[in-house]
């Protein structure tokens, strides 16, 4: 052991995780961006070089714009509800109250649910016929007949969206948490004094304060919701009639149904630049909101 | 703080409470009773929270019928060996990064977490190819190999906020006491991590336990394939069997929420160290 130049160690300890991350991630992100200029099929075996041709079929595919436009709706659909209804639950659990801890383990019931068992669940809930939902909205005269949610593309996504929300605020919820608790008390007891009612108080102090902390809240979310794949897969399957194809969705279906491996590839880069372009946005805010505070 | 509360804002807490705890544990509830409920009873008429009559046939269906038990199996192994390697792995580079001379550790640490942020579907494609040409599709080595850099941003990160708040004169001491490196992480870092490696490693093993994409790409049968893909794939052509659906969802649910309530002070700590801090 002792023989080893000190040097070294850090790089030999650091190796195991370089290994994994550049066998698992890096390399296969490069492999990703060349086999989208290649024409790489399992069918018909072809593995050739094509420039951007998959790019050019891309801009021209109606299903990949409607994934697209699907998959930029229910990101900032979710992100928006769940950073609404995040922060409300925040504002609420940073407040004391007997009972207080209960609610907070009960609150990482779902982030600790497999996706895959929340969109079943969410199946069930909001089964056409025997869900729970259609039984309870039928009963406070809010509909006249059941609707078949999942079932009828107008409403597919929405549920869909619904079903993100319910699985990731308490997670927004968690983050926001902590970025309130490092908001000094003793702010807000003097504004308290000086005659500040709660909504003064959270428009005028906590808000600015937490608000880099939203921001990258924010952004985890973004990013994550961007990519959803579990809860279209196992509830629509991207039905009916491509109302809720998603962009992973609809690579994982070029390929591993047509085998397209060139042309998948093509749409899950395009998805990368977009998520890319995402992130880069948010850290601008970001950026821009701790000059101001600084 | 209480004291200053008025009535309208205590009665606003607290209907926010309820609402939460509602929100979040009631369609787990309904879930949970309808695996005790007979098919009949799912179908028809009023609805009921309280199983009446109360079976477990939908447990047996989920186990005899489509052996539920070989995919707990399978996510089984596949999530312990992701979670051990993940510690192990995670721990050495958290590691080097908080106590050696490492130049540009923040550079190391930001690249470690990007890889978070890839989109695992710009991964899969790649990695199937990888796989098949290794003759490692159906295998559990796939998925732990692929598990184990999904988890590690997090548990690397995670774990090195842990290390940073450990006082550096220990180091110190050791080192005038003659302790190596590895000495060091050993018998000093990692039996004062505890906590710290507990819940990054719950946190893998609730990655692992749920992930889906990989699995559903890299295996195809009830040998390797894991829960996540086993009970996607429960529905029938012709009928959804939720009662079965329901039963086989407690059963790989329920043991998670234990786990997650058990150690939820610490995982509340862990996720908000490694997802707020910069």
């Amino acid at each position: 052991m002792g023989a080893l130049p000190s040097a070294l160690w850090p790089w030999l300890l650091l190796l195991p995780a370089f290994m994994s991350l550049g066998s698992v991630s890096f390399y296969p992100i490069i492999n990703g961006v060349y086999l989208s200029f290649t024409n790489r099929s399992l069918i018909t075996q072809d593995n050739d070089f094509v420039g951007f041709a998959n790019y050019l079929q891309l801009l021209a595919d109606p299903p990949f714009w409607n994934a697209w436009w699907h998959t930029i709706w229910f990101t900032a659909a979710s992100t928006g509800l769940e950073t609404l209804i995040g922060l409300a639950m925040a504002l609420i659990l940073c407040e004391h109250f007997s009972g207080r801890g209960v609610v907070r383990a009960a609150m990482l019931v779902p982030w600790a649910m497999p996706t895959v068992v929340t969109s079943k669940m969410f199946g069930w809930l909001f089964d056409g016929q025997h869900g729970i939902i259609n039984f309870i909205l039928l009963h406070l005269g809010l509909i006249d007949q059941n609707v078949n949610w999942y079932g009828a593309p107008e409403t597919a996504l929405t549920t869909i969206i619904l079903a993100d929300v319910w699985k990731t605020t308490p997670f927004m919820a968690l983050l926001l948490l902590t970025g309130l608790q490092t908001v000094p008390k003793s702010l807000i007891e003097a504004a308290r004094m000086d005659g500040a009612g709660a909504w003064t108080i959270f428009w005028n102090i906590r808000l600015p304060l937490l608000l880099p902390t939203l921001l990258i809240a924010g952004l985890f979310r973004a990013l994550d919701a961007f990519r959803v794949f579990d809860l279209v897969y196992v509830l629509t399957g991207g039905g009916p009639a491509d109302s809720t194809e998603t962009l992973s969705t609809l690579s994982c279906k070029v390929l591993f149904s047509t085998l397209q491996f060139g042309y998948g590839s093509a749409v899950s880069t395009a998805m990368f630049i977009t998520e890319g372009v995402i992130a880069l946005v948010f850290c601008l805010f970001l950026v821009r909101q701790l000059r101001k505070t600084t | 703080m209480n004291g200053s509360r008025s009535i309208v804002q205590s009665v606003t807490i607290y209907v926010g409470a309820l609402l939460i705890l509602i929100w979040s544990a009631g369609p787990f509830l309904w879930q949970f009773s309808t695996s005790f409920q007979l098919d009949k009873a799912l179908t028809e008429g009023t609805p009921s929270l309280i199983p009446h009559p109360f079976t477990l046939e939908h447990y047996y269906n989920a186990f005899v019928e489509k052996g539920l038990h070989h995919y707990v199996l399978n996510s089984l192994i596949v999530s312990l060996a992701t979670t051990a390697l993940c510690l192990i792995v995670g721990s050495l580079a958290a590691f080097a990064l908080s106590r050696l001379d490492v130049k540009g550790r923040f550079g190391i640490l930001m690249v470690i977490l990007s890889v978070s942020m890839f989109p695992q579907i710009a991964l899969v494609g790649p990695l199937y190819l990888i796989a098949s040409e290794l003759g490692l599709l159906d295998t559990y080595r796939a998925l732990i190999i692929t598990y184990l850099a999904l988890g590690l941003p997090l548990v690397t990160w995670v774990l090195f906020g842990y290390f940073e708040t450990l006082p550096r004169e220990i180091d110190e001491a050791a080192r005038m006491d003659g302790v190596g490196v590895i000495g060091l992480l050993w018998y000093i870092i990692l039996p004062m991590s505890l906590p710290s490696l507990v819940t990054t490693g719950l946190l893998a093993f609730i990655t692992a336990w749920n992930e889906f994409l990989f699995a559903l790409a890299f295996t195809s049968d009830i040998d390797s394939q894991t829960i996540p893909v086993g009970i996607a794939n429960f529905t029938n052509q012709y009928y959804v069997p939720w009662g079965d659906i329901a039963a086989a969802s407690a059963v790989v649910t329920v043991p998670l929420i234990v786990l997650v309530l058990f150690f939820q002070r610490h995982i509340i700590e862990g996720l908000t160290q490694g997802g707020i801090k910069e």
